[in-house]
């Protein structure tokens, strides 16, 4: 049934949202991950933000050791049958060598399996790994398992990445992280069944009733509440949770939603199950390039943009490596390599002219699907859209609590 | 020597249950009453209040769950048992490939199977589109994100477990017994109801105790195939778990539901007659 081959909609299929994916992990891993979790839960402690010093007291002593061990989401890479390109090009020209891992499936469960060693600060086997923001990062940097980072070995990334994606909510100063690729979420919907949409109050359109897809996780699900209100999730309290729990609490009680879906959305849409659904870029493109006739809008009331981010563990036995080849994919040319594979945004935006430069000298489809990846605002958003788009609102412990008892009755009842 | 085999025979086993059930099971009721977050770490305070926060929180997902668990219960055994007594008396020398068939669904893993049903049962898929363009169905019938789907689902990925355990029950009843009976006048479905049921109860017993425990606590149907008004117990543990991290309440969640289906499974034996049933299983 997934005799789809495209490696970008494997990566979409293999994703922390692929429903398929996520419980097969689950199924096995439920019991053992819970109850590792549960034992370092219990040793979890929170530190104190790191000193000026910290950055220059960590990386003073360390040595580059010519290996890395990175630690990724499966097909989140550029790959020419079994090589990587992008990554042997780095190992010729800085000598370190790279074991790569396609080892985060599920941040949750990857989360759960590295918290344990990180709260007991054993190497947890990689130098190097990709986690997107929300709850799991955001306690990661809380409970101090990541290296801040020194800035002054990172010029690539302050010369390229684009503003949008500098200094985010959830790591002020990028801090610990810096983007690996991004994405959108905003509204898909079939054109076949369903007039040009532009709002997100077309989620509650009656006319589509039974038809609407929204999205179990709770933040997502609670920022499209408060777009249709006109808030900003990243400036939200909990008096605008609360509304925003009232708007959607509306939508589920009119029979409007469907389901509140993970990844599993795509396929609902692809059959007609739904029709308009809350969406992720990435996913979307992927179909469109396949040439289903589907169509992905960041509404007029806003959407929201997440990132996948570089990080390095505490307990990293190669610091400066992994230092090192998070600014050498800052590099323009680097950054072409990866997204015209990925097809998620890259946060390197020059990254456009090359990929239309590569598309001038390429031929026939492979031509056709360059020009498509750089001319697609799901990959490389407009200015009107980068407005519209803001963050997740990054919580502490005690409103994770308030924000999903008002929002988890709602995707859970 | 021999006054120790015993002992040792138990070994393994009980070791293996000692550490990895035990251990687990003692140290979840010990995080259930804790409090605090991951993140400035839990404490033991003796919080007991939290079962009766999350049993009133998720009150209507545990009746639901029941509800579900139960129904499902008694579709399996409908379905179950005449193909059970068939297998076991008209199967011949076939039985075992019979048993097979049965069991050829685990060759295949329990999600993907379930999501198959996705493909097969969507709005307008191969078997719901052929009907709604003939005008059998309307145009806004729908199986999926439905109790229907979800219960559907549950019998099906756990049928066999149903199957299995009648089954055998059946198979060791004697024909000559039902002989002797139809010998002594019995009609044939006095032969039944007054022979062959009773001595079956066991492995309907069993089957019981092997489906209805994991389907209340399933969430990977009601995850795939229910809709908004579906959630089950199991995807509310989970989503505590590993979502929110959240222990204390999911562990709470964990044992209030154990406990529910152990009350619910020795009122169930109770009223079968407990030792009937155990010696009967026994046997």
């Amino acid at each position: 049934m997934y005799s789809r081959t495209n490696p970008a909609f494997l990566r979409g299929m293999t994703q922390s949202r692929s429903v398929t994916r996520r419980d097969a992990l689950r199924l096995g891993g439920m019991s053992a991950a819970g109850l590792a979790l549960a034992a370092c839960g219990v040793q979890g402690k929170k530190v104190e933000a790191p000193p000026q010093d910290a950055v220059a007291e960590y990386w003073g002593s360390k040595k580059k050791n010519g290996r890395l061990r990175f630690a990724n989401w499966p097909l989140y890479i550029d790959k020419d049958g079994k090589r990587y390109p992008s990554l042997e090009m780095f190992e010729t020209d800085t000598g370190i060598k790279v074991t790569y891992t396609e080892a985060v499936q599920d941040i949750p469960t990857f989360f759960g399996k590295i918290q344990p060693l990180l709260a007991a600060n054993n190497d947890i086997g990689y130098d190097l790994m990709v986690l997107t923001n929300g709850l799991q990062l955001s306690k990661a940097i809380a409970l101090g398992y990541l290296v801040p980072l020194d800035h002054s070995k990172l010029p690539n990334f302050a010369a390229n990445a684009n503003s949008a994606v500098k200094n985010p909510t959830w790591d002020p100063n990028n801090a610990h992280t810096i983007p690996w690729a991004g994405g959108l979420t905003g509204i898909a919907y079939n054109p076949k069944y369903v007039d040009e949409v532009k709002s997100i109050a077309d989620l509650w359109n009656p006319k589509y009733k039974g038809k609407v897809g929204m999205m179990l996780d709770t933040q997502e699900v609670a920022n499209f509440g408060m777009f249709a209100l006109g808030i900003d999730p990243d400036k939200s309290t909990e008096a605008d949770w609360r509304k925003a729990g009232e708007k959607l609490k509306q939508q589920r009680d009119a029979g409007l939603v469907r389901k509140y879906y993970e990844n599993d959305y795509v396929d609902a849409l692809v059959r007609g199950d739904i029709w308009i659904t809350m969406a992720w870029s990435g996913d979307i493109f992927q179909q469109v390039a396949e040439g289903k006739d589907l169509r992905f809008v960041v509404p007029e009331e806003g959407g929201t943009i997440w990132t996948d981010n570089l990080c390095i563990p505490k307990t990293s036995q190669n610091p400066l490596d992994a230092l090192i080849f998070m600014d050498y994919v800052y590099q323009p040319k680097i950054a072409t390599m990866l997204v015209e594979y990925i097809n998620y945004i890259t946060p390197v935006s020059s990254a456009k002219d090359l990929v239309l430069a590569d598309a001038a000298k390429a031929t026939g489809k492979k031509k056709a699907a360059l020009e498509q990846i750089a001319e697609s605002p799901m990959i490389f958003p407009s200015e009107t859209d980068m407005a519209k788009l803001r963050s997740y609102k990054k919580l502490d412990p005690g409103e994770e609590k308030v924000f999903e008892d008002i929002f988890q009755p709602i995707t859970q009842g | 020597m021999k006054r120790l085999a015993p002992y040792l025979l138990i070994l393994p086993g009980g070791l293996w249950l000692a550490i990895f059930l035990v251990v687990p099971m003692v140290f979840m009721a010990s995080v259930s009453t804790q409090e605090g977050d991951v993140v400035n770490g839990f404490a033991q305070t003796f919080n007991f209040s939290v079962y009766g926060d999350a049993l009133m929180q998720y009150k209507t997902q545990f009746l639901r769950s029941a509800g579900y668990g139960l129904v499902a219960t008694v579709v399996s055994i409908a379905l179950a048992y005449p193909m059970a007594y068939w297998i076991a008396f008209k199967g011949g020398n076939r039985k075992s490939t019979y048993l097979l068939l049965v069991l050829l669904p685990f060759f295949v893993s329990f999600v993907l199977r379930t999501v198959s049903w996705r493909f097969l049962l969507a709005d307008d898929g191969m078997l719901l589109a052929p009907l709604k363009s003939a005008g059998l169905l309307p145009e806004d019938f729908h199986v999926l994100q439905t109790t229907f789907a979800v219960i559907g689902g549950l019998v099906y990925n756990y049928l066999p477990f149903m199957i299995l355990p009648i089954y055998v029950a059946l198979e060791r009843v004697d024909p000559k017994v039902v002989e002797a009976a139809q010998d002594l006048y019995a009609a044939r479905r006095e032969a039944f109801t007054k022979i062959v049921l009773p001595l079956s109860l066991p492995g309907v017993f069993a089957g019981v105790l092997m489906t209805f425990v994991p389907m209340t606590a399933d969430y990977v149907n009601a995850g795939i195939l229910g809709g908004p008004e579906n959630t089950m117990i199991g995807n509310i543990i989970q989503t505590e778990y590993l979502v929110n991290n959240d222990y204390p309440t999911a562990a709470a969640l964990s044992f209030t539901l154990m406990a529910a289906m152990l009350i619910g499974i020795f009122a169930y034996a109770k009223a079968l007659g407990t030792e009937n049933v155990l010696e009967a299983a026994a046997r």
